[in-house]
C-alpha cells in the first residue's frame, strides 16, 4: 500500500467516519434516534449518494443529465429482484453486482449518442432515457408490472449504508483529484480548449456518466432493501429532479455541498411533514431565494478539507 | 530537409463563403513563420483547418511524424494534439476556474500513464505519475514566470500572463509545432518585448517550429524568419520579412489600390 494512503488527512476522514458511525449507532441503540428519525436518517444517506453522484456528472464534468432517476430505478429493481429469491446478505451483494453491470451498459448504450447533445438538449435525452427505462420496467414480467415488488427483505442496514456514503465519497473525490478527473473539469470550463489539450472529451463525459449510473444504481439497491416496496412511480421524473434540487441547492461542483443540501433537505422535509399543503410552496420559496441571491448554491465551489484546516492549525 | 507540415491546396468553404482557398505551404522544421494579412482573411480559419476544428473541404495536410507521413485533415483536435501539435487561441481560452498549476497538467493529459481504476483505487501508479506531472507543470510555470501564482485561478490573471499561461499550456503537450494565434494582442509594447524574448527562448529550449498569427507588425518583422501573407482565404505573398515589406500585393492588401 502507497505509505501516501496514511497521511494525516486521510487517517482525519477515517476518524470522523468511525465517530460518525459509532455515534449514530449508540444513538439508536438508546432509542434517541427512534425508528422515525431513523427513515429520516436513512433517506438522507441515499440521497447523498444520489446527490454526489449527479453531482459528479453535472459539476465536475458540466453535462446537464435528468436522467439519474432512471439509473437508481435499475439499481433498486436488481436489488429487489434477487434478494427476494436470496434474502441475505449474499443476495443483495449479487444484486447489487448486477445492478452495477446493468446499470454501466446502459450508461454506455445512453451516452455515446446523446454525450454529443450540450445543454438542453441533453437534459431532455436524458430525461428521455429516464422514461423509457421506468417504461421498460412497467412492462416486464419479472419486475411486477405496475404493481412493482413487494416484500422485498429489509437487508439495509446502518453500517452498509454509511459504507456506501463513504464508499460513493471517496470513488467521486478521488476520480476528481487525478488526471482523468482533470479532464472533465476541463470539458466542463471549455470543451473547444480542452479538445486541443489532447483530451478525447466524448471518452472522458462517457467514463463520468457511467460512475455517475454506478453510484446511482448502488442508492437504488439500498433504496429497494430498505423499504420493502418498490413501484415504478417512485422513479419518476419528479426523483431526478428532486436528486437535481440538491445538486444545485448546495452548490455544483461541491461534494461537501451535496452532502450538507441532501441532509438538510431531508431535515426539511422531516419537519414539515405536517404541514404536507405547504411544504413543497417553502421547498420552492426556498429554492428561488437561493437562486437569486446566491447562484452558485450554498456553498459555491467550495470543498471542506483537513489538509487546509490541519495547515491552518500550523500557521498559528 | 523534408518539411514538417505540408499544406496543399486547401480550400474551406462556409457555405457560399470560400474562407480559405487554395493555399499551399510548406513548412521546415525548426522554423517561425509568420501568417499575417487583413481582419477577416482567413488566418485564424487556417490554424482551425491545421488543428482539427473545422474540417477541410478539399487539400490535404501533411505531417511528418518522425519520417513518417500522416495526414491530418479531417481528424479529431486530440489526435492531432497526440501528434504534437499545439494551439493557443485568439479570445483566450484558459480553465477558468481551474488552478493555474492545473490548467497546465490538464494539457500534460496524453503523456500520464494511469488509468481512471488507478485514480479511484489509488494505485502506486497514481502518486509515482502524479508526482512527475507536479514537478513538470511546476518547471513550465517558472519558464514563464507564473511559477508564484500556481495556486491562483486562471481567470485571476491579469491580460498578458494569461496569455503567458495559455502558451505554458501549450507547451505542456510537448509539441514539435506550435500555434500561436495573435499572442501580442492587447499587450504593451514592454509585455510585447517579454513575449518576443519568451518565443525565441523557446524556440531554441524546446527545438519548435512555430507558425504565429499577429497583428503586430514589429513583432512579426523582427522574429519571424518566414511570412506568408493571406488575403480574402488566398495566399498572395510568402517571403522573408523584407521580400514581404516591399511586395505590391502586400501593400495593397493593407492600403489599398492606388488610384
Amino acid at each position: 500500500m502507497p505509505k501516501q494512503l496514511l497521511c494525516k488527512e486521510n487517517l482525519a476522514w477515517l476518524g470522523s467516519a468511525i465517530v460518525i458511525f459509532v455515534v449514530c449507532s449508540l444513538l439508536m441503540n438508546a432509542g434517541i434516534i427512534n425508528s422515525y428519525y431513523q427513515i429520516t436518517l436513512y433517506n438522507i444517506c441515499i440521497n447523498i449518494i444520489l446527490a454526489v453522484s449527479l453531482n459528479l456528472v453535472i459539476g465536475i464534468c458540466g453535462q446537464f443529465s435528468l436522467g439519474h432517476a432512471g439509473f437508481m430505478c435499475i439499481g433498486a429493481y436488481c436489488a429487489g429482484i434477487v434478494t427476494k429469491m436470496m434474502p441475505n446478505f449474499g443476495g443483495f451483494m449479487i444484486g447489487l453486482l448486477i445492478g452495477f453491470v446493468i446499470s454501466a451498459i446502459v450508461a454506455l448504450i445512453v451516452s455515446i449518442p446523446t454525450l454529443r447533445l450540450k445543454g438542453d438538449y441533453l437534459a431532455i435525452a436524458t430525461l428521455g432515457f429516464a422514461e423509457i427505462i421506468r417504461i421498460v420496467v412497467q412492462n416486464m414480467e419479472i419486475t411486477n408490472g405496475a404493481a412493482g415488488l413487494s416484500g422485498i427483505p429489509r437487508l439495509t442496514t446502518w453500517p452498509l449504508l454509511l459504507a456506501g456514503v463513504v464508499i460513493s465519497l471517496i470513488v467521486v473525490c478521488n476520480f476528481t483529484r487525478s488526471a482523468p478527473g482533470r479532464a472533465c473539469l476541463s470539458i466542463r470550463e471549455d470543451e473547444i480548449a480542452s479538445e486541443a489539450m489532447g483530451i478525447n472529451t466524448t471518452r472522458y463525459k462517457v467514463i463520468a456518466f457511467v460512475i455517475g449510473a454506478i453510484l446511482a444504481s448502488m442508492a437504488g439497491a439500498l433504496f429497494a432493501c430498505n423499504f420493502y416496496v418498490i413501484n415504478p412511480t417512485q422513479f419518476t421524473f419528479n426523483r431526478s429532479i428532486d436528486i437535481l434540487v440538491m445538486v444545485v441547492f448546495g452548490g455544483m461542483g461541491s461534494m461537501t455541498s451535496s452532502v450538507i443540501a441532501a441532509a438538510a433537505i431531508g431535515v426539511l422535509n422531516m419537519i414539515l411533514q405536517n404541514f404536507s399543503d405547504i411544504r413543497m410552496i417553502i421547498y420552492g420559496l426556498a429554492l428561488v431565494i437561493i437562486m437569486i441571491f446566491k447562484p452558485s448554491g450554498l456553498l459555491g465551489t467550495r470543498e471542506f478539507s483537513f489538509k487546509k484546516l490541519l495547515n491552518r492549525r500550523k500557521e498559528k | 530537409m523534408e518539411p514538417i507540415l505540408q499544406v496543399k491546396n486547401l480550400t474551406k468553404n462556409f457555405g457560399g463563403l470560400c474562407a480559405v482557398s487554395n493555399v499551399s505551404m510548406k513548412i521546415n522544421p525548426g522554423e517561425l513563420i509568420g501568417l499575417i494579412g487583413p481582419n477577416g482573411a482567413g488566418k485564424t480559419t487556417l490554424f482551425n483547418l491545421l488543428t482539427g476544428v473545422y474540417e477541410p473541404s478539399s487539400g490535404l495536410i501533411e505531417f511528418d511524424n518522425d519520417g513518417k507521413k500522416v495526414q491530418l485533415g479531417g481528424l479529431k483536435p486530440y489526435k492531432i494534439t497526440a501528434y504534437g501539435i499545439a494551439r493557443t487561441f485568439q479570445n483566450i481560452r484558459l480553465f477558468k476556474t481551474m488552478t493555474v498549476l492545473e490548467n497546465v497538467k490538464v494539457a500534460m493529459h496524453k503523456n500520464i500513464r494511469y488509468g481512471t481504476l488507478a485514480a479511484i483505487f489509488r494505485l502506486p501508479s497514481y502518486y509515482s505519475e502524479e508526482q512527475w506531472v507536479e514537478e513538470k507543470a511546476c518547471e513550465l510555470l517558472k519558464e514563464v514566470g507564473l511559477y508564484g501564482k500556481r495556486n491562483e485561478q486562471a481567470t485571476n490573471l491579469p491580460y498578458g500572463e494569461q496569455r503567458r499561461l495559455e502558451i505554458a499550456r501549450a507547451l505542456a503537450i510537448q509539441p514539435k509545432i506550435l500555434f500561436l494565434d495573435e499572442p501580442a494582442a492587447g499587450m504593451n509594447p514592454q509585455e510585447t518585448a517579454q513575449l518576443t524574448d519568451l518565443i525565441h527562448r523557446i524556440r531554441d529550449k524546446y527545438n519548435l517550429t512555430i507558425i504565429l498569427i499577429e497583428h503586430d507588425m514589429s513583432l512579426v518583422m523582427k522574429i519571424c524568419e518566414r511570412i506568408y501573407v493571406l488575403d480574402y482565404g488566398k495566399l498572395i505573398a510568402d517571403g522573408n520579412p523584407e521580400e514581404i515589406r516591399n511586395n505590391e500585393f502586400v501593400i495593397k492588401a493593407y492600403l489599398g489600390e492606388e488610384i
